[in-house]
């Protein structure tokens, strides 16, 4: 090793203090002009982008109702038969809810951190991908989140109702016994007619 | 539109049932058929000129059947009925077969080339009698005339057309006819005979016509015993009924002489009781006491000469005229492993017209029959051919010294078979030599390649087929993976045990058991059963299984009882026991010794039970379950059932520790007036059930009573245990019972109205099928009926369930009393039938199948599905989905579902079936007097790739497809290279 020498230029640096670089800003450059703005205009122009977040926010939470119904279509469709179609649908229908909700797990975590740091401790933070382009200190995403949770589990809810359907589930007493063999006998007669 | 495809495609499902049939170029594959024909009771040879020679053989399995000559070959054969008892058989005009049969009242002529019928003519009389077969060269208007007496009527019957030409009764009550003689070239019939045992009658009969010419009889002051021997046209030879005096009697010219000769005349020392062995050379006749067979020779009037005294075993065969005047006949002897052959000229005992020594196999053991058949050297001197029947009821031809074929008829008459594995394939042995070459490999498998792609001509066909039937995989002498390849052991009525290679159906060894054999202590020796005595798991590699024969000293219930243990791989019989009580029953116990030996219980004649292997081991093992070990005995002759529990020790005077008393536990006694048993059915010990649940629409589960201990019975009005149609449909019914054997408790009973038996049953599992007549619908019927087991039908809650809170896996005992219910259904079937089995899988997962031997001899495979008592006209949709077909009253019966396919199992007495290790497959057995054998999947192989699968092609198309991905990725590769520097 050290045969080559590596070097890297870090872009990424975008902190506000000059005097934690060693190179001095060039000249005419002010970093202090990009915070000085019209704070009216710039207010006005937050709150309607708050205001278009949270729109979006809804409608990404109310996304889920859409797939919902299509499901549902596709279910009856399906019919209650086992076979290729219905079973492909079924499994969709499940993973749709919980490859959205895998989020839940990054938005608990986030939680915990938020939670253990006690920066906003009256808050809950869910920290979803979906929401990340709406994340704003003004807007309330909690409850678009929580309707994109309740959504995707009544998802969820659906295509386990459809596995029970379509008897996949393990909810009868005869998925328990089906291959329960038999008792042993503790007599043992034998004979017949005599030979 | 999608729901409509939805449908179709539920109902294509729910319509497909499985036709389980296979293609014309599959047959032989897994199965194969041989053909027997028994015991051979007479032969005549047809060896003229022109044509193939052959020999025409009537048995005792009343069978009608030509060999081949040469090879031993059946050409044609015809199985007569089991009442239709052949009497007589001949050749007459060179090209018809004539047989007289059941009790001479039936006359059959059949074509000798292709065993065509040509006519039967039937043949009543005034009483019972004798019957007698001759052939003779009389010509009355043009017809050859046979002359046959039977049912105390003389008859000629013309040779062409079976016509009667005229009869003559001999209706004196107490008249016996022994013989009908034609002197050769007369015109007339002598028929001779005993009336009230000590007259001797002689009547002489016009050939032409019938009519009495002369009739002549003479008192004899004791009375005769048994057969007379025919010393010439017009003498005969006859014992008295003492066995110790011989009457030479001679009616030259309708005169009467007799001549009296004392036995111990001829003989120096005592010869006990004597009698007269049946044969028809001049001038010579044979006796045969208890130590030696004496020949004599007739000289002059009446005086008799002892020409020869042999004190072994030895069987006289008829005449044979080679020339003019000159007969021969042939004497077959034993002297150690050799036989000795003679054959001598009827005239002059000492000169010998052929002797010959042959080497014959220990295991056929004694001669019983020889038949001889002369041809002209071509040095024009006289050769002889002989057929001999052996002790075990096998069949040789000798010629020139050496057998030239021989067939292996006692497996015509198998008692019991049971089955066994082979060795287990040790590393480097063996395999070599049977294992092809990779080039052998290669070649068979690009051959196979084009019979798929369909590109193989003719001759490659040809030799892929032959490959397929001949692939040494499947007659190895090693067990398989698959548990295809097992040794069938059938023991034969002759006493032989044969072991049977299910690959090829070859006779791995055959053993003659030697305690099966007649001997001072043992007189009539009969074998009865075999069971699986030591079947070693533990061992398998150094221990080898064995077998239990189980037979008896004689017809009778309480004759002493023979055991004999034989080694499944060699045949050696390493251990018999001569027992010294008799055998009732024998009841192999589900336990085992150290040795993995099972333990068996026999039951004797006084109910004493009787334990083997008599071992300290066995005791230790049977006592800590002895309370749990009952028996019990069906008595049809009284219509009673009795269990019993075994009680202490022996109470005789003889202290035996392995013999136990038997306590009466209950009895069922049917009326005598009312009920006649005639048919019983247990489960099979070895079957394997998957489960005790059965899964119903919706859901639901039952719960089926699963008991070994589950006995069938069936009873009918006595008046109509005798042939269908015997009754009056008001005057007969059928009661089916189902009991516990350890209760005595009959957990159902069902009466059939108007039916009446045979009835043929199979219980397994839950269920019982059986199958008997309906006497008002006028055809045969086949019931089921299944029992649930109430008592655990509250097991429903599926939390109780998954914590393991339930009574479903803990041991049951009969005496808990469980409450069932049962429920049943009865079809209308088209055959009769002759067996009935199911079919047995390893694990019993796979759905069952029925297989019924029909009346056609042939194997029949029926779903159980048909046979199910929840079917119902208009099934629902959830039973629709569950498989329940909807209700029928017939059963079907589907072509393709012939296991036999185009083969018929001639006289079929049972049907076997054994698990292999593939849980899809049962092994077949079907026996009478053909064995049929093949591999039957009820569901298909589910488990296995077909046996045509091609390998190479999935070799290639993997190859292939590993090929085109390396190839795309490069140049997927490369693209994006290019792409790239764009």
């Amino acid at each position: 090793m050290g045969a080559g020498r590596r070097w890297a230029v870090d872009f990424s640096d975008n902190s506000t203090a000059p005097s934690s670089r060693d190179i001095p800003d060039p000249p005419g450059f002010t970093r202090a002009s990009v915070d000085q703005d019209d704070s009216a205009v710039s207010r006005q122009k937050k709150d309607a982008e708050a205001n278009w977040k949270a729109q979006k926010a809804w409608e990404v939470a109310q996304a889920p109702f859409k797939n919902l119904l299509m499901m549902g279509f596709m279910m009856w469709m399906a019919g209650s038969t086992v076979h290729l179609f219905s079973i492909g649908i079924t499994f969709s229908a499940l993973w749709q809810p919980i490859s959205a909700l895998q989020g839940v797990g990054k938005g608990k975590l986030s939680y915990d951190f938020y939670f253990s740091n006690a920066v906003d401790s009256s808050k809950f933070h869910f920290d979803f991908a979906v929401f990340e382009p709406y994340k704003d200190n003004k807007v309330d995403l909690l409850g678009p989140k929580l309707l994109f949770i309740a959504l995707n589990l009544g998802g969820l809810a659906l295509g386990v109702w459809k596995l029970n359907t379509l008897g996949l589930l393990p909810t009868h007493a005869s998925d328990w016994v089906s291959s329960l063999s038999p008792a042993q006998e503790v007599e043992y007669s034998g004979g017949g007619i005599p030979l | 539109m999608a729901i409509m495809s939805f449908i179709f495609v539920f109902f294509f499902f729910s319509s497909l049932q499985p036709i389980l049939s296979l293609y014309e170029d599959q047959v032989g594959l897994m199965d194969w058929h041989q053909q027997y024909i028994g015991k051979v009771k007479q032969a005549v040879f047809h060896t003229h000129k022109t044509g193939r020679k052959r020999v025409v053989a009537s048995t005792e399995q009343n069978i009608i059947a030509t060999l081949d000559l040469r090879r031993g070959e059946i050409f044609w054969r015809h199985v007569l009925g089991p009442n239709d008892v052949v009497d007589g058989i001949d050749i007459a005009l060179g090209k018809y077969v004539i047989t007289l049969s059941s009790g001479g009242s039936i006359l059959r002529a059949w074509n000798l080339p292709d065993g065509q019928m040509l006519w039967e003519s039937s043949l009543h009389g005034p009483k019972h009698s004798k019957s007698l077969l001759l052939t003779t060269n009389l010509i009355i208007e043009k017809d050859n005339v046979l002359i046959v007496f039977s049912n105390g009527r003389l008859n000629a019957v013309s040779c062409i057309d079976g016509e009667v030409l005229w009869k003559k009764d001999f209706e004196e009550e107490s008249l016996e006819v022994q013989q009908v003689i034609q002197p050769p070239g007369s015109g007339f019939i002598y028929v001779v005979g005993f009336a009230a045992s000590s007259q001797f009658e002689m009547y002489k009969i016009n050939a032409k016509n019938g009519e009495l010419l002369k009739h002549e009889s003479t008192a004899f002051s004791g009375r005769f015993s048994g057969e007379v021997s025919l010393v010439s046209s017009e003498t005969v030879v006859a014992l008295d009924s003492t066995g110790s005096i011989l009457l030479t009697i001679s009616f030259h010219n309708g005169k009467i002489s007799s001549q009296q000769t004392p036995v111990s005349n001829l003989l120096e020392d005592s010869p006990g009781l004597a009698v007269i062995i049946h044969s028809s050379v001049t001038g010579i006749f044979a006796i045969k006491t208890d130590a030696a067979t004496i020949f004599i020779r007739v000289i002059g009037e009446g005086k008799l000469e002892v020409v020869e005294k042999t004190n072994h075993e030895t069987v006289v065969s008829d005449a044979l005229s080679i020339s003019e005047g000159q007969q021969a006949f042939a004497l077959v002897q034993h002297a150690g492993s050799n036989i000795h052959l003679t054959v001598k000229p009827a005239h002059d005992w000492d000169s010998n017209l052929l002797k010959e020594s042959i080497k014959m196999d220990q295991q056929r053991g004694f001669v019983h029959k020889v038949f001889i058949n002369n041809y002209i050297r071509t040095d024009r001197s006289h050769g002889f051919r002989a057929l001999i029947v052996m002790e075990d009821h096998s069949l040789l031809l000798l010629q020139q010294g050496a057998i030239v074929w021989s067939r292996e008829d006692g497996l015509a008459s198998i008692i019991d078979v049971t089955t066994s594995e082979l060795p287990v394939e040790k590393a480097g042995v063996s395999v070599a030599k049977v294992e092809l070459n990779l080039f052998e490999w290669l070649k068979g498998h690009v051959l196979k390649l084009k019979g798929t792609l369909m590109l193989a001509t003719p001759e490659d066909i040809a030799a892929i087929q032959y490959m397929r039937l001949k692939s040494s995989e499947k007659s190895k002498m090693t067990r398989d993976h698959n548990g295809f390849r097992k040794l069938l052991i059938a023991l034969t009525r002759a006493g032989k045990l044969f072991a049977l290679h299910t690959g090829d159906g070859r006779i791995v060894w055959s053993h003659l058991l030697q305690s099966l054999h007649k001997s001072e202590s043992c007189r009539q020796p009969i074998g009865l059963n075999l069971y699986q005595w030591q079947v070693p798991h533990h061992h398998a590699l150094d221990e080898n299984p064995s077998v239990l024969v189980v037979g008896r000293c004689g017809p009778s219930s309480d004759a002493l009882g023979v055991l004999s243990l034989v080694d499944s791989y060699t045949g050696k019989e390493f251990s018999s026991l001569s027992l010294v009580h008799s055998v009732a029953q024998v009841i192999p116990l589900p336990y085992t010794d150290s040795t993995e030996q099972r333990l068996h219980l026999l039951i004797d004649a006084d109910k004493h039970a009787h334990l083997y292997p008599k071992i300290p081991e066995a005791i230790d093992i049977f006592q800590s379950e002895f309370s749990n070990v009952y028996w019990y005995s069906v008595d049809d002759d009284n219509g009673i059932i009795k269990g019993y529990a075994l009680k202490t020790k022996c109470s005789g005077n003889v202290a035996d520790e392995f013999c136990f008393d038997s306590r009466e536990l209950w009895s069922i006694v049917l009326p005598s007036e009312s009920e006649k048993i005639i048919t019983t059915a247990t489960r099979k010990l070895n079957e394997a059930v998957h489960t005790q649940a059965k899964l119903i629409a919706d859901k639901d589960v039952m719960y089926k009573y699963i008991s070994s201990n589950l006995l069938f019975m069936a009873t009918v009005a006595p008046k109509a245990s005798g042939e269908i149609g015997s009754v009056t449909p008001e005057e007969s019914w059928l009661v089916v019972y189902l009991i516990d054997t350890v209760t005595g408790r009959v957990l159902h009973r069902m009466t059939h109205h108007c039916s009446q038996g045979p009835v043929q049953a199979v219980l397994s599992e839950n269920w019982v099928v059986y199958h008997y007549f309906n006497l008002r619908a006028h055809r045969y019927e086949m019931s089921v009926i299944e029992i649930y087991d109430q008592s655990r039908a509250h097991n429903k809650d599926v939390w109780k369930l998954l914590v393991g809170n339930h009574n479903l896996t803990s041991p049951v005992s009969s005496y808990s009393r469980a409450e069932v219910i049962t429920k049943s259904q009865s079809y209308f079937f088209t055959h009769s039938l002759k067996a009935i089995a199911v079919t047995l899988t390893v694990k019993g997962i796979t759905s069952k199948q029925l297989l019924i031997g029909t009346i056609g001899d042939q194997v029949l495979a029926l779903d159980k599905r048909f046979l199910d008592p929840r079917r119902s006209v208009n099934p629902t949709q959830a039973e629709r989905e569950e498989g329940i077909i909807p209700l029928t009253d017939s059963l079907p019966i589907i072509p393709q579902s012939y296991i036999t396919h185009s083969l018929r199992v001639e006289g079929l007495q049972s049907i076997i079936t054994v698990a292999a290790k593939l849980e899809s497959t049962t092994l077949v057995f079907a026996h009478g007097l053909d064995l049929f054998f093949t591999h039957y999947a009820p569901s298909r192989t589910y488990d296995s790739l077909t046996e045509d699968f091609s390998y190479a092609l999935l070799l290639i198309t993997i190859v292939a497809l590993v090929a085109a991905i390396f190839v795309t990725w490069i140049l997927s590769q490369r693209k994006e290279l290019q792409d790239r520097w764009r």
